[in-house]
């Protein structure tokens, strides 16, 4: 069963899907994730504070107001490191693959 | 009568070292409550005094971050008071904090144009490295409802964000 699932998993064609990561105790969770070019990157913030998830290249910036939910889609392939511009202790990366 | 003494000690140990929190000691919820919220309206006032005076476009970013965020998390402290039917109680250690306030924004006002903007951003790290270092070694370990406790310890992630961002301020205006 579990050999069948992998299977159907792996022939998959690659669809451009939504990766989910929360802003939550003024940390990006995860931290550290996958991600397909084409993707579309979802930042929800759980926090009473704004945070932003700033890309240290320059390729997106999305500020978001306390509960707030914001998106971008990946363009380029590649490790993209990003954090938050008002609380820069908070720091994560998306590896972005082709 | 304890708890004063202490805190009378730790001001005049502090009024010697210059920061002003009550160091080993080990104050009430309501105090706790009073201390932390004084700390915040100190830091927006500062911040008002920066977007009053600074035409740098930087410092003024980060002085609106300032009023935003410690409004936030003090709006959070006033509800949570309210919910656990705490009455914030002043003390000496909200008192000297308040006092050396007041002293460094006179000192600031005389101040203007870079030489401002260097002395307000090197304050704010110095001042949210000494409110961190009290929240972490006296008001977290010391509070005791754990809703309080939490609130504190989640401040605390966010000031630390701003030390971050002051140091990086600061260093951008050398
Ligand atoms: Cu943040």
């Amino acid at each position: 069963m579990f050999a069948i699932v992998i299977a159907v998993l792996a022939a998959a064609p690659a669809v451009a899907g939504t990766v989910h990561i929360a802003m939550k105790d003024v940390a990006f969770s995860p931290a550290k994730i996958a991600a397909k070019v084409g993707d579309t990157v979802e930042w929800a913030n759980k926090d009473f504070v704004a945070h932003t998830a700033t890309a240290r290249d320059g390729s997106f910036n999305v500020d978001l107001a306390a509960s707030k939910t914001g998106r971008t889609v990946l363009k380029k392939a590649g490790k993209v490191e990003y954090y938050c511009r008002y609380h820069p202790t908070m720091k994560a990366e998306i590896d972005v693959s082709k | 009568m304890k708890l004063a003494t202490l805190f009378c000690a730790a001001a005049f140990a502090c009024s010697v070292a210059g920061p002003s929190l009550a160091q080993g000691t080990k104050p009430t919820d309501p105090q706790i409550a009073h201390i932390a919220y004084t700390a915040g309206q100190l830091d927006i006032k500062a911040a008002q005094q920066a977007l009053d005076k600074s035409k740098n476009q930087q410092v003024r970013a980060f002085a609106q971050d300032m009023v935003r965020d410690h409004t936030s998390v003090n709006d959070q402290a006033l509800a949570l008071c309210k919910k656990l039917g705490v009455t914030p109680e002043d003390n000496d250690t909200s008192k000297n904090l308040v006092k050396d306030a007041d002293a460094y924004r006179a000192k600031l006002a005389s101040l203007s144009g870079a030489a401002f903007d260097k002395a307000y951003a090197e304050h704010e790290v110095a001042y949210h490295h000494q409110v961190n270092g009290a929240l972490e070694s006296t008001l977290i370990p010391s509070a005791s409802n754990g809703e309080l406790k939490s609130l504190l310890q989640t401040g605390l992630k966010i000031f630390k964000g701003h030390e971050e961002h002051a140091r990086s301020l600061a260093s951008s205006l050398k």
